[in-house]
């Protein structure tokens, strides 16, 4: 059971972060591309083909880890694709026909057509993979919105049955969560682009593509991170209407006996039911959450301690995930009241602080979702199925044997990932020139050595 | 067929069901059969130009062909909770075996062209991923096929169940098949030094697939009464004998197109052999998904799951085989040396 938790924990935590970004990062290619059409500015086409290099790598560990995750639901929690399987199954259904095979068809165009069709084509591809990417998200979050607030379902002998498919995709925090989500997205590409332009302007190489980079981030970031504040507190209004004991694990709010205040910082003692060493302001927890002077919130308190989800990883998770989210919003701001005044590009704190921010977007997302999935604890499906009632008949040795072997590839693998975008991007955008021209007589057929052959080979061998 | 006499949507919802996720396995397995199969053939071609080529001529192509995996997956999921909640703990190390194959051979697509030079180590895990993929394929082929121990409309048996001698031969078979695919496809695709040593390797590939074959054929009805019942009583094996016909005209036609001008043919019979013998396959199970306790029937999802996923596909998987086609088309023809984004 705990194994088989974090099991899932795990490769869902790997899985999130790739398709998150390759959302963001379909999106900024496809709009460089179109860029490129109406401007005709070589520069965003050098930036697209280098950004899909990396889009390409981010992309199959989003495959590769994705994979998994359908086959786990019955490897190790088949008791809850049995319960659950009618309602959430087509949604997840829905997004293979819709989604994977729009982008993973239209991505081999987008990665291999630059010469095989025309620019139009090619573009349509590379915005294909966008909307894909994008409708995937739509469904999967529909189903992930569906475990939190259940809706259009009936249950009969232990099996939820669909009653009205709208009310199934449309439930109450999907349209919320889906906001959000996507918002996290793109934001978290957009501090990604931003802090690989800074990283380039300070080495001082690619001027143009960091400056066209910065300039993108910077207006995404100063456009969404506000955004995404009004969604979130949008978000949290919602999960109070429907699962409120989330809220309340999230605030470590307590007992509800009087207008709740916002506990900046506290160590919640789950067994002596308090906070210890807490700062709080009075009144400011009852003004965000009900947008009420002396709105009352319940408190842990009001439900039994068999139903409250874990206080501390809940409390904690989330306060990661807002203070790096108001950063970010600073973070835009500033940057947008620098270009304002047109010293973006030489003001070299900015850029430090930029060029170094890049994970944050993804430390947010990860904190997001532990807050949110952990504060449904202890249920999987909210109110109507305990996690503990989901697991499959799988003996503990073998989810114990899988679970290392998943440790083990995944670190191996993924940690590689990382460290080939991370020599992409060390390479920057002018090594991501077009392979050459098909050659005349079957010569070597290696591109990338052709291509670039002092970039891999140097940079290895230096001392 | 109809064990339960259920008439209307019931009775033909399940096998609609059925009917798809037959189709997207078949799609599944000849698509994702062929790039496989140039995983498991990849050590058997030393030079670099021919590695190179190799990969150059599915490496469009892989990603929409496992999402047929995907698919599969996810419809046996949505129409047969009751299937999928028992097969999939029954068969769970060879699942998790084949899904980290995959991403081995996944990743390696992309890494192998950033780590070159040093893109030994991805060049093996692509060799050695497609194998283990496809080798736990064939265990989970062979242990469905065996029947699962149920009780309670659960699985019953142990972490080991599924290891038998019958899903090991299935294992090696299936590592035969996919390999003759893929050196027919290597043959049609590619030019020179590799369409010549995929010719030939094809032929002995062929011959060993077809001693698979025979095996499987003499060993499901002595093992399996009910593989015998269903094949060998009259009339079925009067309505059954052509499939062995076709089998062998497939056959003979793969062997004689090999050496030939049309390795298109070649590799087009070889893919009809392979949906002949799954055919065969079916017609040994159905009406079990979990043979032999449980019907599709049994294990059907509601009615209402099973029409809205219905609809969709009905609407979908013709957009998606058009646009597959597409792109098949766009990447016709043989592998343009010094071709790719890389």
């Amino acid at each position: 059971m705990l194994l088989s938790r974090l099991q899932f924990a795990f490769t869902i935590s790997f899985h999130i972060i790739f398709p998150a970004f390759s959302i963001g990062l379909s999106a900024f290619i496809a709009t460089l591309l179109v860029m490129w059409r109406r401007t005709q500015a070589e520069h965003f086409h050098a930036l697209a083909r280098f950004w899909t290099r990396i889009f390409a790598i981010a992309f199959a560990m989003g495959v590769v880890s994705g994979i998994p995750l359908s086959y786990e639901f019955g490897t190790n929690w088949s008791r809850f694709a049995l319960l659950a399987g009618n309602v959430i199954g087509p949604l997840v259904g829905y997004e293979v026909l819709t989604a994977f095979f729009l982008e993973a068809t239209f991505l081999g165009v987008m990665l291999f057509g630059w010469q095989r069709v025309p620019p139009w084509l090619h573009v349509t591809a590379a915005v294909l993979v966008a909307v894909g990417t994008a409708i995937s998200g739509f469904w999967i979050l529909s189903a992930n919105s569906w475990m939190h607030t259940p809706a259009g379902y009936e249950m009969r002998d232990g099996i939820a049955y669909p009653l009205n498919w709208l009310r199934v995709i449309f439930n109450p925090s999907f349209p919320y969560r889906f906001a959000h989500m996507m918002c996290a997205a793109y934001l978290t590409t957009s501090v990604v682009v931003l802090g690989v332009g800074a990283r380039y302007l300070l080495q001082g190489q690619f001027a143009v593509e960091g400056r066209t980079m910065m300039r993108m981030g910077v207006g995404m970031i100063a456009l969404l991170g506000p955004l995404q504040l009004l969604l979130g507190d949008q978000h949290g209004l919602n999960t109070l209407k429907y699962e409120p004991a989330k809220i309340a694990a999230i605030e470590a709010h307590w007992r509800n006996d009087g207008p709740a205040a916002l506990v900046l910082f506290a160590w919640p003692d789950e067994r002596a039911e308090l906070n210890r060493a807490e700062i709080a302001v009075p009144r400011l927890g009852s003004l965000i959450l009900d947008h009420e002077w002396s709105g009352r919130v319940p408190g842990l308190m009001d439900f039994p301690r068999a139903d409250r989800p874990p206080v501390v990883p809940v409390f904690f998770a989330f306060r990661v995930m807002v203070g790096i989210g108001l950063a970010l919003i600073a973070l835009g701001l500033t940057g947008a009241s620098l270009w304002w005044r047109r010293r973006l590009f030489d003001t070299r704190w900015y850029l430090r602080i930029a060029a170094s921010a890049w994970p944050l977007g993804f430390i947010a997302i990860l904190a997001g979702w532990l807050t949110t999935e952990t504060g449904r604890q202890p249920f999987i499906i909210y109110g109507v199925m305990r996690t503990a009632q989901a697991v499959a008949p799988v003996s503990a040795a073998t989810v114990a044997v899988s679970l290392a072997l998943f440790v083990l590839v995944y670190c191996a693998v993924f940690s590689m990932g990382i460290y080939y975008i991370h020599k992409l991007i060390a390479r920057g955008p002018a090594a991501a020139t077009l392979a050459p021209p098909a050659l005349p007589h079957g010569l070597p057929n290696r591109p990338l050595s052709l291509a670039e052959p002092p970039a891999g080979s140097a940079a290895e061998r230096a001392p | 067929m109809n064990p339960a006499g259920l008439v209307g949507a019931a009775y033909w919802l399940p096998l609609l069901s059925a009917g798809v996720i037959a189709l997207a396995v078949a799609m599944y397995v000849v698509l994702d059969g062929f790039d496989l199969g140039i995983g498991i053939l990849f050590p058997y071609f030393p030079s670099e130009t021919e590695r190179d080529q190799l990969m150059n001529s599915v490496a469009p192509f892989w990603d929409g062909n496992e999402t047929w995996l995907v698919l599969g997956g996810t419809a046996l999921l949505v129409s047969f909770p009751l299937a999928y909640a028992v097969i999939l703990p029954a068969v769970y190390l060879p699942v998790i075996l084949m899904l980290l194959g995959l991403v081995f051979r996944g990743v390696a697509f992309e890494f192998r062209w950033v780590a070159k030079p040093h893109h030994r180590r991805w060049d093996l895990a692509f060799a050695a991923g497609s194998t283990v993929a496809a080798f736990s394929q064939g265990l989970i082929l062979g242990a469905v096929l065996a029947g699962i121990p149920v009780s309670g409309g659960a699985f019953s048996g142990g972490a080991f169940s599924w290891l038998t001698p019958f899903s090991l031969m299935c294992g090696c078979a299936l590592i035969v098949g996919y390999a003759l695919i893929g050196a027919c496809w290597i043959a049609m695709k590619t030019s020179a030094a590799a369409e010549a040593r995929a010719r030939r390797q094809a032929r002995g590939l062929l011959g060993l697939l077809l001693f698979f074959i025979v095996l499987v054929s003499i060993w499901t009805p002595l093992e399996f009464a009910r593989v015998a019942q269903r094949w060998f009583s009259w009339p079925n094996i009067a309505y059954l004998s052509p499939v062995p016909a076709v089998t062998a005209a497939l056959a003979i036609t793969c062997w004689r197109a090999l050496p030939g001008r049309h390795p298109t043919l070649a590799f087009y019979s070889a893919v009809g052999l392979f949906v002949v013998a799954f055919i065969g396959l079916m017609i040994s199970t159905l009406p079990y998904l979990v043979p032999p306790v449980i019907t599709l029937w049994q294990a059907a999802a509601a009615p209402r799951s099973q029409a809205f996923m219905l609809s969709g596909m009905a609407l979908m998987i013709p957009v998606i085989l058009g646009y597959t086609v597409f792109v098949y088309r766009t990447f016709s023809g043989k592998v343009r040396p010094g071709e790719g984004y890389h």
